[in-house]
C-alpha cells in the first residue's frame, strides 16, 4: 500500500472527530472487533482521547458459517467494560468486505443492551458486499480482484498484506 | 477397569471402552465419552473456549446463536438434578432446542429396548444425546450404535467416567491457581466407586499436575490405584499436608449398607474435612466438591460454606464448560 498506515489513521481520527461533534456525541464508547479491528481501534482510541476504556468483541459465537466450518480456534472473551445502553458506539474493524462480520458484531452488541447509535469505522473497504452494511468512516478504498485477500498484520508495526488466495495463480 | 463394570438388563455387558471411539478418522472429536485419549492441547482449547462463554454472564441476553436449529436430548437413565439442569441451560444458552427424557419413568419401563428408544429419537432428527446411565460403558455403547450424524456426550456412566465434571473442575482450578505443574491436588473419599475421581485423575495427569494424591480407607480404593499415577494416603492428616487443592467426593449411603464402611459418623471422624484438618494444607488451598455434599459426612458445613470453598463456582463454571464442549463437538471444526 502506497500510503503510510499512521497517516490513514490520523485522517480517520479527524473524520471521526468531525462526525461525532457534528452529531453532538463527543464522548462515544469504542469497540474493536478481534483481532485486526482491535489494533485499529486502539490507534483511534488514543488519537481521540476517549474517556471510556476500549471494548473488544470476538464474534466467533455469532458467525453465520459456524455450522459449515465449526468453532474458530482461540476464541477470545468479548469484553465491554461499560454498559452499551443508550450509548453512542463507534464500531471499528480492519477490513469491510462481505459485511457478515459487521452483521455478527451488531447482533452481539445488541445482546449486551440497546445502544443509542452505532457508527462504523474501517481501515479498508473493498467491493464484495453481501449484506447492506456501509461504513461511515473509511480509511481507504482498495480495488481488489475476487481472488485477492487483504489482511492487517500487527500490532507493531501495522501493515496491510495483499495475497492471492490458495490455489489461484 | 473391567472389574468395576456393572451390567444392566438394558445394555449388554460392554467390551473394552476405547477412547479412540470419540474421534473421527481425521482425528476430530465427535463424541465426548472419557477424558482418556484427549491431548493437553485439546483440553486447553476446551478450557479457553469455556473462558469465553464464562464472560457471557455480563450480557443482558445470556445466549449466543451457535446451535440454533440443533436439538439436544438429555437422556437420563439415572436421577440427577445439577448435571441435567446445567446441561439443559448450556444447550439453551447456545440456542439449541432441548428435550429432557427421564428413561426410568419412560419407555424402557414399558419394555422398549434401549436401541429402539435410540432409533425413535434419531428418527426425530436430533443432533446430540447427553447420556447419564448407572452402567459403566453405556455412553460408549450408545456412541457405537448411534446414527453417524448424532453426537454423544457422556454425562456420567457407572463407575467409569464423568468427563465434563472433570473438565469443569480443571477450569475452576486453572482460574484460581494457573499452572498445574506447580500444584499438589488431593482427592478424598470413595475413590473406588467414583467416576468423577477417575476422570479427574486422567485430566490432572494430562495437564501435568505436580502431584496427585488420593486419600481414602483401603476398602474404598480400587486395586492397583497407584498405576493411575497417584500417591495413596490412608491417613487424611498426612495426605492433606502441603496440598493446594482438596477435592472431596460424595459418600453414598449404599456403601455403608454394603459393609465397606462402619458408619457415616465414623467416616467423618476419620476422613471428614474439618477446619482443623484443612489448616494442614497450604494457605489458600481450594476446597472443591462435585456435589451434592453430605454435610457432616465427608465435609463439615463450616468448610463447605467457608472462604476457601469454590463449590458454588464449580456449578457456575459447569455451564460454560458444557457450552464449550457441546459447541466444539457440534461445530465440526475440532481436531487434535
Amino acid at each position: 500500500m502506497s500510503e503510510d498506515i499512521q497517516a490513514v489513521l490520523d485522517r480517520m481520527a479527524e473524520a471521526l472527530k468531525q462526525r461525532l461533534s457534528a452529531r453532538g456525541t463527543p464522548d462515544p464508547v469504542m469497540i474493536g472487533i478481534h483481532t485486526g479491528g482491535v489494533w485499529v481501534a486502539q490507534a483511534l482510541h488514543r488519537r481521540l482521547g476517549l474517556s471510556q476504556p476500549l471494548g473488544m468483541l470476538d464474534i466467533s459465537f455469532y458467525r453465520d458459517d459456524f455450522s459449515r466450518i465449526g468453532m474458530h480456534p482461540q476464541v477470545k472473551p468479548s469484553s465491554l467494560p461499560f454498559s452499551v445502553d443508550d450509548r453512542h458506539i463507534v464500531l471499528v474493524d480492519d477490513v469491510l468486505f462481505t459485511g457478515r462480520t459487521i452483521r455478527a458484531a451488531l447482533n452481539e452488541i445488541f445482546d449486551f443492551g440497546r445502544p443509542a447509535s452505532v457508527t462504523l469505522a474501517v481501515l479498508v473497504e473493498r467491493d464484495g458486499r453481501e449484506l447492506p452494511m456501509e461504513a461511515q468512516v473509511v480509511g481507504q478504498h482498495l480495488s481488489l480482484r475476487p481472488d485477492q485477500q487483504v489482511k492487517l498484520r500487527g500490532p507493531d508495526p501495522l501493515r496491510l498484506e495483499i495475497a492471492n488466495l490458495k490455489g489461484q495463480p | 477397569m473391567s472389574s468395576s463394570i456393572q451390567t444392566s438388563p438394558l445394555i449388554p455387558a460392554p467390551g473394552p471402552l476405547p477412547a479412540s471411539l470419540q474421534f473421527t478418522d481425521e482425528g476430530r472429536l465427535q463424541h465426548l465419552l472419557t477424558i482418556e485419549g484427549l491431548s493437553h492441547a485439546l483440553i486447553t482449547e476446551i478450557l479457553d473456549t469455556a473462558e469465553s462463554f464464562a464472560s457471557m454472564n455480563a450480557k443482558s441476553v445470556k445466549k449466543v446463536p451457535l446451535l440454533r436449529g440443533k436439538t439436544v436430548v438429555n437422556l437420563f437413565f439415572e436421577a440427577s438434578t445439577r448435571t441435567r439442569t446445567t446441561f439443559e441451560l448450556a444447550a439453551k444458552r447456545l440456542s439449541a432446542d432441548v428435550l429432557n427424557i427421564n428413561i426410568s419413568t419412560s419407555a424402557t419401563v414399558k419394555g422398549e429396548s434401549l436401541l429402539d428408544t435410540l432409533r425413535n429419537l434419531e428418527a426425530m432428527y436430533v443432533d446430540m444425546f447427553v447420556v447419564r446411565h448407572q452402567a459403566s460403558g453405556a455412553a460408549h455403547f450408545i456412541a457405537r450404535h448411534v446414527a453417524s450424524h448424532v453426537a454423544v456426550l457422556n454425562a456420567g456412566d457407572g463407575r467409569h467416567a464423568h468427563p465434563t465434571q472433570a473438565l469443569l473442575d480443571m477450569f475452576t482450578i486453572r482460574r484460581h491457581k494457573g499452572d498445574f505443574s506447580a500444584l499438589r491436588v488431593a482427592i478424598v473419599g470413595d475413590i473406588l466407586h467414583s467416576r468423577v475421581a477417575r476422570s479427574q485423575i486422567h485430566a490432572l495427569n494430562i495437564l501435568n499436575t505436580g502431584e496427585i494424591r488420593v486419600i481414602a480407607p483401603q476398602s474404598l480404593l480400587p486395586a492397583h490405584v497407584e498405576s493411575l499415577g497417584v500417591h495413596v494416603y490412608n491417613d487424611i492428616r498426612a495426605g492433606l499436608r502441603d496440598v493446594d487443592v482438596v477435592i472431596m467426593l460424595r459418600l453414598q449411603r449404599e456403601r455403608m449398607e454394603a459393609g465397606l464402611l462402619p458408619s457415616e459418623h465414623e467416616f467423618f471422624q476419620l476422613y471428614g474435612l474439618t477446619q482443623e484438618r484443612l489448616a494442614l494444607a497450604n494457605p489458600g488451598c481450594l476446597v472443591m466438591h462435585p456435589g451434592p455434599a453430605n454435610r457432616g459426612v465427608e465435609i463439615d458445613s463450616r468448610v463447605a460454606d467457608g472462604p476457601q470453598s469454590v463449590i458454588l463456582e464449580q456449578v457456575t463454571y459447569g455451564i460454560a464448560v458444557r457450552m464449550a464442549v457441546m459447541s466444539m463437538i457440534m461445530g465440526g471444526g475440532l481436531t487434535q
